[in-house]
This record gives C-alpha cells, sequence and structure tokens, in this order.
C-alpha cells in the first residue's frame, strides 16, 4: 500500500481529513526546505506538496509566483528537489510527498530518469499542472512502473463527461479546483464546490482533495466537511516571504497557521 | 518515405491535426480549467470555418476594413542593388494597423462574437497584435485587456498609447524576464480566471491546440493571395519565399498555400540577436530543444533543467523563446529551412530597404530582408523571391532613433 493510500486510509478510519500544505522546494532558499517541511507535519500536515520551481508557472497566483521565483534566484532546480526529498526522507518514512509543477521539468530530466530517481528520493505523487490526461500517456506509464500516483486536476468548468475520462486515469487522489482562477484567488464559493465534490465522489472511489483558493482555518473547515482533505498554499508562501529573514520566526508562524488549520478542520 | 509523400500525408492533416499535434510538436498542455474552452472553441471553429456565412463575412472584412488583397510589389531596386534575384515584396504593412496581425484578430473576434463572449484579452510584444486586437475589439464594442511586458512597453510606447486611444486597457507584467513569454503567462490567467465572458485572442501560431491551427487558417490569406498574384503577374511559382519567425504567424500564413508545391523552397528567419554564439538571441529552431510552454509542445529556449531562458532580440515582436509548433514540425521533417541574422544586420536591412525603397519596414520584417540581402548571391537573376513584408516600421522609429543617438 502507497503512502498516500495509507495516510487517507488512516484517517477516514479516524474520522478525519487530510490537511495538505504547499510550499516551494528552495523557498527562501535551500538550507530552510527541510525544517520548514518538518515544521508543516508537526503542525498536523498529513501530505506535503512540494513546488518544483519553474520559470513560467502559468497557473500561479503571485504569491506562489514569487516563491518559485525566489527558488530559482536561489539555484534551485529538479534535481535539488530530489535531493531534498531524499533529505527528508531520512527522518520520515511515513508522510506522502507529491511533487507539484510544469511538466517542463520533468522533460528536461527525462521521464524515465525522473520517475528513476523520484521513486528512489521517496516521491510519492506528482501534480502537473499543464499536463491533462490525454497528453499523459508515457509519463503515467513511467510513474506507475516506478510506483508514483500521477494526481489529476478537475476544475469547475470540466464537464461531466471529462471528469469521468479523469476519474479514470487519476490515481492518489483527485485534486478538485476549487474556483475558476489561479492560486490564491479571492472568490471561493463553498457550494458549488460541494456540488462538485459530490459528483466526483459518485464516479470515483478515490479520495478527493480540494484546493486553490483556501486561505484560512474558517475555509478550510467548510471545505473538509465534505471533502477527504484540504490543499493550502499561497497563504504558507506568503508567510514564508514575510518572515524570511529568521528561520526560527518562520517555523513559528508556519507552526502556529497550520496547528490552527489542523484543529479547526478536526473541529467540523 | 519521402518528403513528398510525408508532406502530402501532412496535407491531409490539414483541416484537423490529429488530436492538435504536429508530428511529435502541438498538443493541448495546459491547466484543466482551460481544457473545456479550448474543446468549445475548437467544436465551434470546425463548424464556421466551412460555414459560408461566417467566410463571407469574413471576406467582407479583410476587403473593406483591412483592405485586402495586399499589393505584391516588385522591388527593382533593392533588386538592382543587390544584382541577384528578383524579390517581390507582399504588402501586409499596409494593411489596416500596419502589420499582418489584423488578418487573425479580425477572425478571432467573429468566433468570440459567435461564441457571446463580449470581453478581448490579448498579449503583445511590439504591440502589433495589441494595436490589432483593441482595433477589431473597438469596432465590435468589446472590452478589450492587452497584457504586455515591462520592458516592451518602455520600448514599443507608440503602441501603448494607441490601444490607450483605442479604449483597451494595457497592462505592463513585471514577472519574470518582463517580455512577450510573461505577458503570454499572464494572459492565460486572466483566461483562466474569466474563461466564461472572455476570449483570449492568441497573436501567433502557437499556444494550445486549436490556436495554432485557427491563426494559421486566418493568416493563410498571405499566401493564397501572394499565390496566385505571382502565377497572374509572372506565369509561375516563386523560386523561394522568406519570412521573419518569432511565434511564426506571417510566416506560416504566407508558407502554407505552398507546402504541396515541392518546388516552392521556403526559408524562416530566425532573431538572431548578438549571434547564435553570444546565447542573446531568440532563435530556438536554430539553438533550442524541444519541450513544453505556453500550452503546446515545440522548440524553446532552455537550460537543462528546463527553465525557460531569457532570449534577446532587438525586436521585440520576436523576442520569444518558443515557436509555432507547426513550424518545429516543418523544420524536422525538412521543409522549411531556418536559419538566423542578428540584429546588426536587421538594423542595416531596415534602413537599405527604406533608402532604396522608399519603405519603412518593422524591425521583425527587417530580418527576413537581411537574409535575402546576406544571401543574394546564392541566387541567379532568374530566381524570384516572395518576402513578406510583415509589418511596417513606424514603430521602431523612436528605438532606432535612440540607437543613432537621436533624441526625438
Amino acid at each position: 500500500m502507497s503512502r498516500i493510500e495509507r495516510t487517507f486510509r488512516d484517517l477516514k478510519s479516524n474520522n478525519k481529513k487530510a490537511l495538505i500544505s504547499f510550499v516551494t522546494a528552495g523557498d527562501p532558499n535551500e538550507e530552510w526546505t527541510i525544517p520548514i517541511l518538518d515544521t508543516l507535519v508537526e503542525g498536523g500536515v498529513d501530505i506535503l506538496e512540494i513546488g518544483i520551481p519553474f520559470t513560467d508557472p502559468e497557473a500561479e497566483g503571485p504569491s506562489i509566483q514569487a516563491s518559485s521565483e525566489r527558488g530559482l534566484s536561489q539555484g534551485m532546480t529538479l534535481v535539488k528537489v530530489l535531493e531534498l526529498v531524499g533529505g527528508f526522507r531520512k527522518d520520515n518514512g511515513i508522510t506522502p510527498v507529491v511533487l507539484m509543477g510544469y511538466l517542463n521539468s520533468i522533460l528536461a530530466m527525462g521521464i524515465e530518469h525522473f520517475a528513476e530517481k523520484a521513486s528512489r528520493a521517496g516521491v510519492d505523487g506528482l501534480i502537473l499542472v499543464n499536463l491533462p490526461p490525454e497528453e499523459a500517456d508515457q509519463i503515467s506509464v513511467a510513474l506507475s512502473n516506478s510506483d508514483i500516483n500521477l494526481i489529476f486536476l478537475v476544475a469547475p468548468t470540466t464537464t461531466k463527461q471529462r471528469a469521468q475520462m479523469i476519474a479514470e486515469h487519476a490515481s492518489g487522489f483527485i485534486y478538485y479546483v476549487s474556483l475558476k482562477g489561479i492560486t490564491g484567488a479571492n472568490h471561493l464559493q463553498i457550494d458549488s464546490v460541494a456540488e462538485n465534490v459530490g459528483f466526483l465522489r459518485e464516479i470515483s472511489s478515490l479520495p478527493i482533495a480540494v484546493g486553490f483558493g483556501i486561505k484560512n482555518a474558517e475555509s478550510a473547515a467548510a471545505i473538509s466537511k465534505f471533502s477527504d482533505g484540504v490543499v493550502v498554499g499561497s497563504r504558507l508562501v506568503d508567510l514564508i516571504a514575510e518572515h524570511s529573514t529568521l528561520l526560527e520566526e518562520t517555523r513559528s508562524r508556519l507552526l502556529a497557521e497550520v496547528t490552527q488549520m489542523r484543529e479547526a478542520i478536526d473541529e467540523t | 518515405m519521402n518528403e513528398s509523400e510525408d508532406i502530402k500525408r501532412f496535407e491531409d492533416r490539414y483541416d484537423q491535426p490529429i488530436d492538435g499535434h504536429f508530428g511529435v510538436h502541438g498538443g493541448r498542455f495546459v491547466a484543466e480549467t482551460l481544457m473545456h474552452a479550448l474543446d468549445q472553441l475548437e467544436s465551434l471553429y470546425l463548424e464556421l470555418s466551412v460555414d459560408p456565412e461566417f467566410r463571407s463575412e469574413l471576406r467582407s472584412d479583410l476587403a473593406n476594413f483591412v483592405g485586402r488583397p495586399s499589393p505584391f510589389y516588385f522591388a527593382a531596386s533593392l533588386t538592382q542593388h543587390l544584382d541577384g534575384p528578383k524579390i517581390y515584396l507582399k504588402r501586409e504593412d499596409l494593411n489596416h494597423t500596419g502589420a499582418h496581425k489584423i488578418n487573425n484578430t479580425i477572425g478571432q473576434a467573429l468566433l468570440a462574437k459567435k461564441m457571446g463572449k463580449n470581453r478581448i484579452i490579448a498579449e503583445t510584444g511590439a504591440g502589433q497584435h495589441g494595436v490589432a486586437s483593441a482595433t477589431v475589439a473597438a469596432r465590435l464594442g468589446m472590452e478589450c485587456c492587452v497584457y504586455m511586458g515591462a520592458e516592451d512597453v518602455q520600448r514599443q510606447s507608440l503602441n501603448v498609447y494607441r490601444m490607450k486611444l483605442l479604449g483597451a486597457d494595457v497592462v505592463p507584467v513585471n514577472s519574470g524576464s518582463r517580455t512577450l513569454k510573461d505577458a503570454l503567462n499572464e494572459a492565460m490567467r486572466d483566461w483562466v480566471t474569466n474563461v466564461d465572458n472572455t476570449h483570449y485572442i492568441i497573436g501567433t501560431v502557437a499556444g494550445p491546440h486549436p490556436y495554432p491551427m485557427i491563426v494559421r487558417d486566418f493568416q493563410s490569406v498571405i499566401g493564397q493571395e501572394a499565390r496566385s498574384q505571382c502565377i497572374e503577374r509572372l506565369g509561375k511559382l516563386p523560386d523561394y519565399l522568406v519570412a521573419c519567425v518569432g511565434g511564426g504567424s506571417n510566416a506560416i500564413g504566407l508558407f502554407h498555400p505552398f507546402l504541396e508545391d515541392s518546388e516552392v523552397r521556403m526559408v524562416g528567419v530566425e532573431a538572431g540577436g548578438e549571434g547564435l554564439d553570444s546565447g542573446r538571441h531568440a532563435a530556438p529552431l536554430n539553438a533550442g530543444k524541444i519541450g513544453v510552454l505556453h500550452g503546446n509542445q515545440t522548440y524553446l529556449m532552455e537550460d537543462d533543467d528546463g527553465q525557460i531562458m531569457d532570449t534577446h532580440s532587438i525586436s521585440a515582436g520576436l523576442d520569444y523563446p518558443g515557436v509555432g509548433p507547426e513550424h518545429s514540425y516543418l523544420k524536422d521533417i525538412g521543409r522549411v529551412e531556418y536559419d538566423t541574422v542578428t540584429d546588426d544586420e536587421a538594423l542595416e536591412a531596415f534602413r537599405v530597404l527604406n533608402s532604396k525603397e522608399g519603405i519603412l519596414p518593422a524591425l521583425e520584417s527587417s530580418h527576413a530582408i537581411a537574409w535575402v540581402i546576406k544571401n543574394a548571391a546564392r541566387f541567379s537573376s532568374r530566381d524570384v523571391i516572395v518576402l513578406n513584408l510583415s509589418g511596417r516600421g513606424d514603430k521602431d522609429i523612436l528605438s532606432v532613433a535612440e540607437i543613432d543617438g537621436i533624441g526625438l
């Protein structure tokens, strides 16, 4: 059983929902990434999404764009991202790690080569924002041979027919994009999210996580009522940006933030 | 398989590239949120492209608003000056708004209208596509928002003001390298947010399927006209076609109707900037590798980590790290030759055409002229070259004056 599968199963048996965090590798620098990941886990994060910095992050809002630029300015590369995951894995063999980024990073390394290295480093899943299932055959096979889940997104504009097709290709969990827009946008509508997640439940037995636009404990709690997990990204990335001079301060702010979200989710 | 069979196979796919791919290039690599909009655009376009009413509306707009057909002009003085091939200019610079870009925006605005979308967004480099988009939006009473790299806003201030006069909102983009590619990113972000009421008019033959096909089809009017003008005037097909290639819309527009004419050779000229060896250029077909950016797989300027590299060209319209996927395919099968000229060579050509023919070319088009000047000795005096003069140079006067150290 994969780490992702086990995590969702254990949460379910305890009647809990997954808190999924996103931070960008190498933001604000390489040395801080592993301590930041450890802090997020300490605060109650169940699954770690780690952004692969890319020069042209088309689907990201200003917060994550800026974090990607900070990572790149520190010389972050996909090779180094995988080294960081390997480093994190030395002390944590349980928490699933999902890399999130853009297809070109994987193509540049080579699909097979990436699958092999990522698996060795302890990566559990991959989300590529600009890779719909129609274009994913080759990468899907390579990842599946390395026991890495390729996680697809479903959006509010996705038709029911497409959602069915995506569900057939999906593995690990389904990532429902909660709004039309970029990451960190401001116009989350809980009711329509609930309705669409309800439909996904009818067509797939995979866990459903919801992300984009979840910025505080309140919206995290509201979303977790009907989903299996919530993804929080821009909010955490903003905290890192605001406190990027002292590691201990950044860690304590992140810890406070995710602890609060954890509690809010668990109370619902 | 020989070359002509391969091209025939490609021609069979002309109206509907298989799953949106040109060989290994093209495709649809975008956020899921946009997939449905692209499906809708594709099916509407395929329906309208054979609809007599739509075609007649488009034809009428091209004739009466754009001023088509554009002239097919024998550049006698340039021909004499070079003592080489006969040079004919396809005068896209004489179109309304000053470049070929309007051929596409006219068509796409009609598509937007049919889709009931009342807001247009566009990215622009030199500002020509932005102006062409703002123009059609003004004419149809649509809201228009143009994204432009902050660096390009600086170097193309005339076009910026012109777009504002047309009622468009011009948004300077400060992320990344602050040029055309970043403007495209920002336009995609807008589109993903406002997809219900907004049509994104991509200005070149790049982006996710069906854009490379749609923009190519709208620009193919250039080659269709040039083909019949050439036959009518000279009683034969040209020997060579030459056009500049940034994203590649003017080039594909000229080339495409000739692809099956195996005796017609074609040259696409990329921006060599300060020279390929300097690394400061925008020539992915000459010095790039295959990757995925802005919704399609194509040749790109990228580093070993897959990061998109900063490009450089004297011409804002060619300053782009990718190229339309169909060009990448035409390169792979060897149908089109892709070469480069430098900033300096383009600048010299800008001056030569102006002094010999009294025509001020855009710095983009000057790359195609420069290639012909540079390679004139390669041709015999019997050879006929059709050169796509894709735009006029009025917008570049300020930056050329600055290079000359003259403040205007």
